[in-house]
């Protein structure tokens, strides 16, 4: 199913990809930040597609660790690699626009210090997978599901912290002008998103058949 | 593996280190689970046993899992409780007599040597009277005497219809006390026949096994979940 | 439920008694938070006067620092001798175990952060007790909430390679909300002019943290225990 379905998706977010530049370009300019605003449409889109990894990532790590399908471990480390790098999008086209229109690289206001430490969780994620020794994938779907639990006192967070960073409710609100490039881009950042999953579960998924074909080699 | 196991039997599991024995002794007590398979003890599975089939087994590991700070009558007295036995102390004082340790009760486990802590782990591992009593290597380490006291206490144990099960090097301790026994070799179990010295037979049974692994790009663990051998 | 708490309790009766006669991992927690406490006054304490807002963070990364050296040394124990695989073996629902030894470590933070507070007001000159309760609500929760992640990362790390690096990368990140809500509480109960809403607040959302993750670490105790 997934080799299958793998040319469609990175076909589709190719296409996302190829026409959204033409939609930033033309999107109006925002007044008061000019032409730095323009990252936003991917920087918003990088950190959804984040929040979805770690989401999948949260629940395929509960589906390990109760029921103990090895599917769902494949997909919760597939989740946690994607959500590092989107996650690694996002703090890098962070302090780029922060720089320009906030005039700091870095503030340490709630949301972005909270992202931050989610890419912590996700690399210490992947560090005890590597690290852990036999056993640890248990031990990583534990942590995968801590980390999940600490996506609700983000979203909290922010609109209690008086903050710098545009609350929440700013995107439902956007004209349209400033919402179709916007929502084009998020759809090819998911697109993208399920693509690079879809492409490291079937790794994972080869990586067991690998291992099975050796065990069976060696009843002959 | 297939494995089945009756009351009243000693049963020993052999095999070279690295072959799992210590993993199915896990697995057998619900500290592990088998990625395929199932464990069923009566009428009680691994998963839906929970707490009360904990009831009924014991184990006792290579460390004895003692508190070397408490003295032998606190260690006794808080598995006692921990298994919610009623009279605790009672049955700490029958226990520490079994062990010939009445003398030392109050005397802080650091300063046992081998075999008393041997002796005082046992006696703790079947204080709850379990029905399913697996030892990881209880004879190393442990002088002649004491060697003896231990098969006369798995005698017992044999005599009282429980089902012990032995995962040992020891061969020639154990020739005369096992019932059955099994070679556990690179994830698999076969049983030994029943014609020859023990030696022999276990012998032959690792004649037999297929070659070793041959190491490939990833390994045969691969970089995948830690899949125990059942 | 009863027999539950009984167990929990049997469990952090003799956590207390082996520390009792042992005492090693008392005086050397005490002995790290109090260097921890100097060294951090020699980097922010200039001239007598401490940087401001300075004490509120020290506090609370003491803390951190020192609990994860606890965390680690009383697991480090339960592994000595196998013996936590004993205590799992007990006919008991397995968190009784969790709570136990989360109750233990608890016991053992409350000591060390009564004399980090006396030291840290008296180094700093803040007025860490002028909302006495204020400051040990916040405490409290903040402590259930850092410990009872880090025990069931301590308890789940037991049998892991490089386990002693492991916990801090594992629990830091995950614990650093607890230490954000700590001292932006524990600084608005220090300002000159205190602002207690907002540390009630964030002693709200203290409560919420560790009502979902002890609630969590419950939950998850028994399958990540298993091998």
């Amino acid at each position: 199913m997934n080799r299958r379905l793998f040319p469609w998706l990175i076909g589709l977010s190719l296409v996302f990809f190829v026409v959204a530049p033409i939609l930033i370009v033309r999107a109006p300019l925002e007044q008061e930040m000019g032409l730095i605003q323009k990252i936003f449409y991917f920087h918003f889109s990088a950190w959804m597609a984040m929040y979805l990894s770690i989401c999948v990532l949260g629940i395929s790590s509960a589906q390990f660790l109760f029921r103990r399908k090895p599917a769902a471990d494949r997909l919760a480390v597939s989740a946690a690699e994607a959500a590092l790098v989107f996650g690694l999008m996002g703090l890098i086209t962070g302090p780029i626009w922060a720089v320009k229109s906030w005039g700091v690289w870095w503030n340490w206001d709630a949301r972005t210090t909270i992202a931050l430490i989610l890419e912590l969780i996700l690399v210490a994620y992947l560090l005890l997978r590597s690290y852990g020794g036999p056993g640890s994938d248990r031990l990583a779907a534990g942590l995968g599901m801590f980390a999940m639990a600490n996506l609700p006192f983000l979203y909290i967070s922010t609109n209690i912290w008086r903050t710098i960073h545009p609350p929440t409710s700013v995107v439902p609100t956007l004209p349209v002008d400033f919402g179709i490039p916007l929502w084009w881009s998020f759809a090819g950042f998911i697109v993208l998103c399920l693509a690079l999953l879809t492409a490291r579960v079937r790794l994972e998924e080869q990586r067991a058949t690998l291992d099975r074909l050796y065990l069976a080699l060696e009843d002959e | 593996m297939n494995l089945v196991l009756s009351a009243g039997e000693i049963i020993g599991l052999l095999g070279p280190n690295g072959a799992g024995k210590s993993t199915l002794l896990a697995v057998l007590s619900t500290l592990a689970e088998p990625s395929h398979g199932d464990v069923r003890y009566g009428d009680f599975t691994a998963s839906a046993g929970g707490a009360p089939l904990r009831a009924q087994v014991g184990f006792l590991s290579h460390d004895l899992q003692l508190y070397p700070e408490l003295t032998a009558r606190e260690n006794l007295e808080f598995f006692a409780g921990l298994y919610g036995l009623d009279r605790p102390a009672e049955r700490a004082h029958e226990a520490l007599a079994k062990a010939s340790l009445s003398e030392r009760a109050d005397d802080l486990v650091e300063g046992f040597s081998r075999g008393m802590r041997q002796r005082l782990a046992l006696e703790r591992t079947l204080l709850h009277a379990p029905r399913l009593v697996l030892f990881d290597e209880p004879f190393t380490g442990l002088d002649e005497a004491s060697c003896g006291a231990l098969v006369t206490r798995l005698q017992q144990l044999r005599t009282a219809r429980r089902i012990v099960v032995l995962a040992t090097h020891d061969l020639d301790v154990v020739s005369q006390l096992l019932d059955r026994a099994v070679v556990l070799r690179m994830g698999r179990l076969s049983e030994l026949g029943s014609t020859g010295s023990l030696r022999e037979r276990y012998r032959a049974a690792l004649a037999e096994a297929p070659r070793g692994r041959r190491p490939g790009p990833f390994g045969p663990s691969g970089s995948g979940p830690g899949e125990s051998p059942a | 439920m009863s027999r539950f708490l009984q167990v929990a309790w049997l469990v952090v009766r003799k956590d207390l008694r082996v520390e009792s006669r042992n005492k090693e991992m008392l005086l050397t927690t005490l002995f790290f938070a109090v260097s921890c406490v100097l060294v951090f006054s020699f980097g922010f304490v200039r001239g007598g006067a401490a940087i401001e807002g300075s004490a509120s963070g020290v506090l609370w990364i003491t803390i951190a620092f020192s609990g994860t050296l606890a965390l680690g040394r009383a697991f480090e124990r339960e592994r000595h001798h196998d013996a936590l695989r004993g205590l799992l073996m007990a006919p008991v629902d397995r968190p009784a175990i969790y709570v136990g030894k989360l109750v233990g470590v608890l016991l053992l933070l409350a000591v060390v952060e009564a004399l980090v507070v006396v030291m840290i007001a008296f180094l700093f000159q803040a007025p860490l007790f002028r909302h006495g309760w204020w400051l040990l609500t916040l405490l409290s929760l903040g402590t259930i909430g850092f410990a009872s992640v880090g025990t069931l990362f301590s308890a789940m790390l037991l049998r892991t390679r490089s386990r002693a690096v492991l916990l801090p990368v594992l629990l830091y990140p995950v614990t650093i909300p607890v230490l954000i809500m700590g001292v932006s509480g524990t600084f608005a109960l220090v300002q000159p002019d205190p602002d207690l809403v907002l540390a009630r607040v964030w002693v709200s959302l203290l409560f919420f943290f560790d009502i979902v993750f002890v609630t969590l670490a419950l939950w998850t105790f028994e399958p990540v225990m298993t091998e």
